[in-house]
């Protein structure tokens, strides 16, 4: 990779960094060879940020970007392209498709709304190779992908005999192998048990076959993230998503973290990362009494301290749905009829596909949207509260300035409120009507970049603007002073950034991509004395069991160029 | 009423796809502003009058406008394709995508029209004189949400896949079509004047399909239900009603289950 030289100062913008409790100071920002410095000479490229917002780079700490799931939705989504694709114009390539865009479109979207940095959320190890080459083509954004644990054979083998030393070495060794960031759960034991054409919606349901439960999985992996002391937490999609009535089971699940300490030197602080809350935050036992339980949620997660969250905000678009919950996507179909793909991975996971269309006309997808953005108004953290869509799940991830300006401005959610059909039926069954806070931009930085970066173990490298950081800096066109009266300027500034910088390099001026950049693909590499057990226990399920050989099984290097390696020392 | 004319002036190396031969694109221009409007050839932006001679103004509005392509349109795609009103005459043949997603209007090709005419189409009419290629009336390549309103009338042969994923709307074939017909339909009607090799209604959940001639081929979800006196098309016949297709799901309405109807002429 080369290296990224040359000076740049952001001049007299409102500078916003929670990391720093900066909020809307008016100074410079200066950068030098991909670093945030104190100081750059005359020479220095100048950017004008007066009377703008000057931020760190976006950190997203869940979006579905990369892989065999994302591919199969491209694949079998063509309609997502249809008159979304126009001639292109040097220095960019082609973009294509909408709710899931091509690898182009994907980073270059990102960088134009300023974000630098982009969890993946579910890689199935076996197909890593795949996601990497994926990451690799996608441009100037950096990139992680957390493989799933939740369902894995070898997990719940030791799991069940509570064997979390073992646990915490096969977590190791994958990390390795398949260049991963975390340890992510998707609907523990539920995905196992589909193979038997069944699912695990409560936390006590036995796990098929393995005779454990998603109690005992999310337990036994929290604790051997701890072991392990890795930069990010669990990062859980709890059971029984989507379903009238879920929310007890996410308190349930949520209480698992009680009383568990954190052990890294990242500056994390959580044990647990409930990510996109806003599906398992519903009441009801029916689509007819559906409704949203958001503010229960928000109270336990707003005294529970070692635990993060991110939002799932549905945005009432046509997108498409993927996760590696397969029941779930077998539910959704029997729902809407629509194109259904389903796979199962061999002894890791499953992953299923159905697009959806979230109208607000349908009183469950109304109080859907509504219970998405009374999570984030109802956080008494931003450092614990991120804004996601689960792209494209609820919504795509172009969408995230939309759900900026609904959180800004009341105004703005009136009207869409205003705007359905069954307007009164979605203010009885929700909150939204009776909130009026609006956040702030300064709570909107927490919540975009500083929080997410915290919460992933990154803290030293991105989500603020500290001199050391890696310089990702975006500038808004925004008046922190005089805030545009008209909501969708808020919108239009926030998915069009004035300027950003990646890594020390000016890749967008006034939403336009200069540069591809220089992309980096982060993995975690743990560093611990062999354990012959996990070792011999591999070696006999490749043999036995899996499809490949071991040796064809690790991601190559070739396939993830251009590294930046956190290594982990685990004391044993 | 203004017509504007298009005369050919040269054939496209390969393919121009020229969105802009629409009513609605016309209104309001003076013939030279018709000429400078944008068309694509491969990656390369071009303007109409770089392939014809444009004569006559546009109406004020896309229905006070009347457009004739005065010669062969066969390397010319989308002509006509989301209109709204107005009327478009090729004297001549077209190539891909007449009519596609047309809300209203009138479009009248002389010759042959290649595939994708009239896809996902929602209202108004199509007239071809010749023959029709693939995907009469269909969906857009992995869409369900196909021809949901107007009329398409095939004076000669259509293709495979007519109808598919059909919602509403009529399409009318006079001569003989290939295979796959009103495929997952849900609503809509297809009228076949000749002979169908097979494949007639497959998966199909609503909508009504006739059929003048023989299917070589009938699909084994579809039941033999009752035989009716009907006129269709302005020809009144005896069929053979059968309804299906059987191993597709379907909704109920008062307690009963709505198949779809095809009618076979006797």
């Amino acid at each position: 990779m080369s290296e990224i030289t040359g000076e740049i100062l952001i001049k007299g913008g409102f500078i916003i960094d929670p990391a720093q409790k900066i909020d809307g100071d008016v100074g410079d920002i200066a950068i030098k060879d991909g670093k945030i410095v104190d100081r750059v000479s005359n020479a220095a490229k100048v950017i004008d940020a007066k009377g703008k917002v000057v931020m760190a780079g976006g950190v997203d700490v869940h979006s579905h970007v990369a892989g065999p799931k994302v591919n199969v939705g491209r694949l079998f989504r063509p309609e997502d392209k249809l008159f979304k694709s126009g001639i292109t114009h040097a220095p960019t390539r082609m973009e294509m498709g909408f709710s899931i865009p091509s690898v182009l479109k994907t980073g270059y979207d990102y960088a134009r709304m300023g974000y630098g940095f982009v969890m993946e959320a579910a890689m199935p190890p076996i197909h890593a190779p795949h996601v990497h080459e994926e990451i690799h083509d996608t441009p100037i954004i950096d990139e992680g992908a957390l493989p799933v644990f939740g369902n894995n054979w070898f997990v719940m083998e030791y799991l069940k005999k509570g064997e979390v030393e073992n646990t915490a070495a096969y977590i190791a060794w994958l990390l390795k192998v398949t260049k991963g960031f975390g340890v992510k759960v998707v609907n523990p034991g539920g995905t196992a048990a589909w193979a038997w054409g069944m699912n695990c919606l409560g936390i006590e349901d036995h796990v098929p076959y393995f005779d454990v439960t998603p109690h005992e999985i999310m337990t036994g992996l929290m604790a051997a993230n701890e072991y392990l002391g890795l930069p990010h937490s669990i990062h859980v999609h709890q059971n029984n998503l989507g379903n009238p009535g879920n929310y007890p089971t996410t308190l349930e699940s949520l209480k698992l973290a009680e009383g568990v300490k954190t052990h890294n030197k990242f500056g994390r602080e959580q044990v647990m990362h409930s990510t996109h809350l806003q599906f398992h935050s519903y009441g009801g036992d029916s689509w007819a009494n559906f409704c949203s339980k958001a503010k229960e949620v928000m109270d336990y997660v707003n005294k529970q301290k070692n635990i993060t969250i991110d939002l799932g905000c549905v945005t009432l678009d046509e997108t498409t749905t993927m996760t590696a919950d397969g029941p779930f996507e077998h539910h959704l179909h029997a729902l809407n009829h629509l194109k259904w793909a389903n796979v199962d991975v061999e002894m890791e996971t499953a992953a299923g596909v159905v697009p959806y269309i979230y109208d607000k006309d349908v009183v469950p997808n109304g109080v859907q949207w509504a219970t998405g953005l009374e999570l984030a108004l109802y956080a008494k953290d931003p450092m614990r509260t991120f804004i996601t869509t689960d792209h494209p799940n609820a919504g795509p991830f172009i969408r995230y300035p939309r759900v900026i300006k609904w959180l800004m401005n009341q105004k703005s959610r009136e009207a869409v409120l205003a705007s359905m059909k069954k307007v009164d039926k979605v203010i009885d069954l929700t909150n939204i009507h009776t909130i009026d806070r609006e956040l702030n931009l300064y709570e909107i930085a927490a919540m975009t970049r500083t929080g997410p970066a915290k919460c992933l173990g990154l803290c030293n490298y991105y989500g603020s603007l500290k001199p050391g950081m890696i310089a990702d800096v975006a500038v808004y066109d925004l008046n922190y002073k005089n805030m545009p009266s008209d909501p969708e300027k808020i919108e239009s500034a926030f998915l069009r950034s004035a300027a950003f910088v990646k890594s020390g390099e000016i890749v967008v001026r006034e939403g336009e991509v200069l540069s591809h950049g220089h992309k980096k693909t982060v993995w975690v590499n743990p560093i611990m004395k062999e354990n012959p057990q996990v070792k011999r226990d591999v070696a006999q399920s490749f043999a036995k069991d899996y499809t490949v050989g071991l040796t064809n099984y690790p991601v190559r290097e070739y396939l993830a160029p251009h590294p930046f390696v956190i290594d982990v020392n685990v004391e044993a | 009423m203004a017509t504007v004319t298009l005369k050919p002036t040269k054939t496209p190396d390969i393919m121009l796809e020229a969105n802009a031969i629409t009513p609605d694109a016309f209104a309001g221009k003076t013939a030279s502003q018709i000429a400078g409007l944008e068309g694509r050839v491969g990656k390369t932006y071009v303007t109409l009058g770089d392939f014809f001679e444009v004569s006559g103004n546009a109406g004020a509005t896309a229905a006070e406008t009347d457009i004739v392509v005065a010669g062969d349109c066969s390397r010319v795609k989308y002509i006509g394709s989301k209109m709204t009103a107005g009327t478009v005459t090729v004297k001549g043949n077209a190539d891909m995508y007449v009519g596609g997603w047309m809300k209203g209007g009138k479009i009248h090709i002389t010759g042959n029209v290649h595939s994708f005419c009239g896809i996902a189409m929602e209202g108004g009419e199509i007239l071809v004189d010749g023959n029709a290629e693939n995907h009469v009336g269909c969906a857009y390549r992995g869409d369900w949400r196909g021809m949901k309103g107007g009329t398409i009338r095939i004076k000669g042969n259509a293709g495979n896949d007519i109808g598919t994923f059909m919602l509403g709307g009529t399409i009318i074939v006079e001569g003989d079509v290939f295979i796959h017909v009103s495929t997952h339909a849900e609503g809509g009607t297809v009228i076949v004047k000749g002979n169908v090799e097979g494949r007639v209604g497959g998966q199909m959940v609503k909508g009504t399909i006739y059929v003048f001639g023989a299917i070589k081929f009938m699909m084994p979800g579809f039941k033999k239900v009752d035989r009716v006196e009907l006129e269709v098309d302005g020809t009144k016949a005896t069929f053979d009603h059968y309804i299906g297709d059987l191993g597709e799901r379907h909704t109920k309405s008062k307690g009963k289950e709505i198949f779809a109807d095809l009618y076979v002429k006797v």
